[in-house]
């Protein structure tokens, strides 16, 4: 081994995966599973039809404290934290004064503090980033004794409920404290596959066993990252550094969901000025959904031209949507040729492939409304 | 008539002066779940150790080197249509091209089934 690779991290469900016989590689600082022997085509499509678990202990999970930790975090992100109902949840952006994004989170009001998700390569700097920008006025602190995994697809109600009854009620987009077989877990009726599904947030000591009590029900397989990719990208759903960085805006990225009207009216948000320029003026490209004619992927960084054969920007994630059938990507244009159907060509080694702008999610989303 | 390999993971197996070219089971599954592939039309003269075909598995793409050189007769449509034969039967169903042999001297370069089998144990 090298000595990068012993230098990775590993979840508490490390040794599990290795015995599932998942093809381990490092992603993020942590050795993590991309593959069990399913394959990633089966492990997709199992998540749309049945249950997938997947571990993403990697993900930061960080509490926010003080006298008014939502006030706190809304002079860091866009989003409508003051208006979130305890229990309630909601995806935004920490954004830096250019209006790029930093990175994206889930923030839940948990009542007496606020709960964040962030990505696992980027957690470092946003617990930095946090403790900088909001010192003296909130506590941040890195939770680094809890795991957490997901359970998506159109089974996870319920298989969840015969764990935890009262999980079958919520909503998308809300929070609950209760016990699974005895332990307590925060579970979160949210995901990032466009499937139904929940999150669960245990402390890392109970994580294998409430694995391998959801791993011993009928429906569900554990799925690694490379299912999970496949399944965000047909979600249409961002992933960050791939399809949103520091040097796209929301309104780049199609993200004006995540301004609120009182924020775009109030702002006091970084990158305020820009991004309401953006709004009012549009902004010069943005993120589309592309759907490569015939079979062959395209993958990230594939250049993308109107059909004259000038560049109008790239793939940024590209691959073979097992339930869409075809291939799959997202990427960035200039506004000009963003309408859906409007035609492109992609560079695909060196050939040009025809495709065409294409409405997102590719799949349709399947959350629970209630 | 024996089925040689490369380094790279290519099969050939030769009839007469015609070479029958795919990818090893043992590349199979390390591309994981093929999707698509991409075939050289019939005609084109593929030289030895340069890239001949494309195959897509849902993560990524590989190219396919040509194990010897010559003139390429057909490629698998059957492949084409569905390209998880590659998975199924890469040795077999999932070949990819038949080549016209230039140089049957090549196929001393290659290795045998016994050799890359040690190949692979030793290299991975």
């Amino acid at each position: 081994m090298t000595e990068a690779a012993t230098a990775l991290k590993t979840t508490p469900l490390h040794a599990l995966h290795v015995e599932l016989g998942a093809r381990m590689v490092p992603f993020a600082g942590y050795d993590m599973p991309v593959q069990y022997p399913l394959g990633i085509l089966k492990e997709h499509q199992h998540t749309r039809e049945k249950a997938g678990l997947f571990d993403v202990s990697h993900m930061g999970q960080v509490r926010l404290t003080g006298a008014d930790p939502a006030g706190a975090l809304e002079t860091l992100v866009p989003g409508d934290i003051k208006g979130l109902a305890q229990g309630r949840m909601r995806y935004t952006l920490f954004l830096n004064d250019q209006g790029g994004i930093l990175d994206d989170l889930m923030v839940t009001n948990a009542g007496d503090h606020l709960f964040l998700v962030v990505n696992a390569a980027c957690k470092e700097q946003d617990v930095a980033h946090l403790r900088e920008k909001l010192a003296g006025k909130a506590e941040v602190e890195l939770l680094d004794d809890l795991a957490l995994m997901a359970l998506q697809g159109p089974a996870a109600a319920g298989v969840m409920a015969r764990f935890v009854p009262e999980a079958a009620t919520m909503k998308f987009m809300t929070c609950l404290s209760a016990t699974f077989k005895g332990v307590p877990v925060i579970l979160t009726r949210s995901g990032y596959t466009g499937e139904d599904g929940y999150e669960i947030s245990c402390d890392k000591a109970d994580a294998e066993m409430i694995a391998r009590a959801l791993l011993a029900e009928s429906e569900v397989e554990a799925i690694g990252l490379g299912a999970r990719d496949s399944l965000r990208l047909e979600a249409g759903l961002c992933l960050y550094g791939h399809d949103i960085d520091t040097t796209t805006t929301p309104v780049e990225a199609a993200l004006e969901w995540t301004l609120p009207k009182r924020r775009r009216a109030e702002g006091g948000f970084p990158g305020y000025d820009i991004i309401h320029r953006q709004l009012t003026e549009g902004a010069s490209r943005r993120r589309v959904g592309i759907q490569p004619d015939g079979r062959q992927p395209a993958r990230e960084h594939t250049e993308i031209q109107d059909t004259a054969g000038a560049t109008l920007g790239e793939i940024t994630s590209g691959g073979f949507g097992p339930t869409a059938g075809a291939p799959v990507a997202m990427g960035y244009v200039d506004t000009a040729n963003s309408a859906v159907g409007t035609a492109l060509t992609l560079v695909v080694r060196g050939k040009p492939l025809p495709a065409r702008v294409a409405a997102t999610p590719f799949v349709p989303q399947r959350y629970y409304r209630g | 008539m024996t089925r040689k390999f490369t380094k790279d993971h290519e099969w050939v197996l030769v009839e007469g002066d015609v070479a029958t070219v795919g990818v090893s089971d043992f590349a199979q599954s390390q591309l994981g779940d093929v999707v698509f592939v991409e075939l050289p039309e019939a005609g084109r003269v593929l030289e030895q150790g340069k890239e001949a075909a494309v195959v897509e598995s849902v993560k990524a793409a590989s190219d396919v080197y040509a194990p010897v050189s010559g003139t390429v007769l057909e490629s698998n449509q059957a492949l084409v249509d569905d390209p998880s034969k590659v998975n199924g039967d890469a040795e077999g169903e999932g070949w990819f091209f038949k080549l016209q042999l230039s140089d049957a001297a090549e196929l001393d370069d290659l290795m045998d089934e016994a050799a890359y089998k040690a190949f692979v144990e030793a290299s991975h």
